[in-house]
């Protein structure tokens, strides 16, 4: 009859499709496989201060001072870490490229069983430090291996990935994030 | 652990089954050990109570739907060792929420701050809620002023 209760009509119509748009938006944001990674609130802040001792050279300790002046990628990965096997011919042709410094962060890791690792599938790390204790970890917000920073120059956090890195992830992220971190300087 | 030499008395399933029982009871303890090889000591009960009150509003990061105090993924456990020792160096819940924040950010508290950023999810549901009494209102309000002999049309409604 009246215009009003003919757009009544229509409501719950209306809220259906709105309804139905939010769950499709719902599952399309979950399409990503790392959807549960958390986004890190170092990214933009200086990277954490370590101190640990070098795997290959127990007596020797690298901190993050040590490393300034260019950047570096950090990846930390255990021999326990079945991923970090998947991961670590990624990390290998990437690092070979010498395009950056690629530092290993040996997590909650025996050394002879990281040693040994290294041996197997080769060692593509300009240096590894050892943090056996899980020292640091939590000031870098580590959860989990394999994970992976970059830090720029001035000691600034750049870009993190949780989880494996993939020949994708590599050239669509990590090497876009090390061109701005370089041009910055 | 069945007892084979009382094969054929009829007592034996019976006290298979209580050795069973008794085994499980037993062992059961000391397989809920393994999962934490050297479990947090509380000095007094009032520790205690903190440290669970706040563990169950922390988020695990690994494993994220349960919270810091259900989980058992290793990063949980050295999680919870952290706020125990944060907890005796005098800091406040609040610091050590912050503590947290400033490592794994907001995700790890599970009652979200109430700041700009969380308003919509802080008073979006009451929102939602008005907005459908309105419509709910204007509905019942129309209807009121019909004539009481209903059309086709409006018996759908």
């Amino acid at each position: 009859m009246s215009t009003g209760s003919k757009t009544m009509r229509w409501l719950p119509l209306a809220m259906f499709a709105g309804l139905a748009i939010l769950l499709a938006a719902g599952v399309w944001l979950s399409r990503k496989p790392d959807r549960e990674a958390l986004p890190s609130p170092l990214i933009g802040k200086p990277a954490p201060e370590f101190s640990l001792p070098v795997l290959h050279e127990p007596g020797r300790l690298v901190s993050l001072s040590d490393l300034k002046g260019a950047p570096f990628v950090l990846n930390v990965w255990g021999s326990w870490c079945p991923s970090c096997r998947d991961e670590h011919a990624v990390i290998t042709r990437f690092a070979e490229t010498k395009r950056v410094r690629v530092v290993g962060y040996n997590w909650k890791d025996e050394r002879s069983d990281a040693l040994r690792w290294l041996e197997q599938f080769g060692n593509p790390y300009w240096v590894v430090v050892s943090d056996e204790d899980s020292r640091y970890a939590l000031d870098w917000g580590i959860y989990g291996a394999p994970e992976t920073f970059l830090v720029d120059g001035n000691g600034i956090v750049r870009w993190k990935h949780v989880g494996a890195l993939t020949d994708a992830i590599v050239s669509q992220e990590l090497i876009p994030a090390l061109d701005a971190a370089e041009q910055a300087r | 652990m069945t007892p084979a030499g009382s094969r054929g008395n009829s007592a034996s399933p019976l006290i298979a089954f209580a050795a069973a029982l008794l085994f499980a009871l037993v062992a059961l303890p000391a397989f809920a050990q393994v999962a934490d090889p050297a479990p947090l000591r509380f000095s007094n009960p009032a520790e205690e109570q903190r440290f669970h009150a706040l563990v169950t509003e922390l988020r695990c990061v690994m494993c994220q739907n349960q919270s810091l105090a259900d989980s058992n993924a290793q990063i949980a456990h050295d999680l919870r060792r952290e706020v125990l020792t944060l907890m005796r160096q005098g800091k406040t819940d609040a610091q050590i929420r912050d503590y947290l924040v400033a490592r794994y950010g907001e995700f790890v508290l599970y009652k979200p701050r109430i700041e700009e950023k969380t308003w919509l999810l802080w008073f979006g549901p009451a929102l939602l809620l008005l907005a459908g009494g309105f419509v709910v209102a204007r509905v019942v309000r129309r209807h009121a002023g019909d004539s009481a002999v209903p059309t086709d049309d409006q018996q759908e409604w």
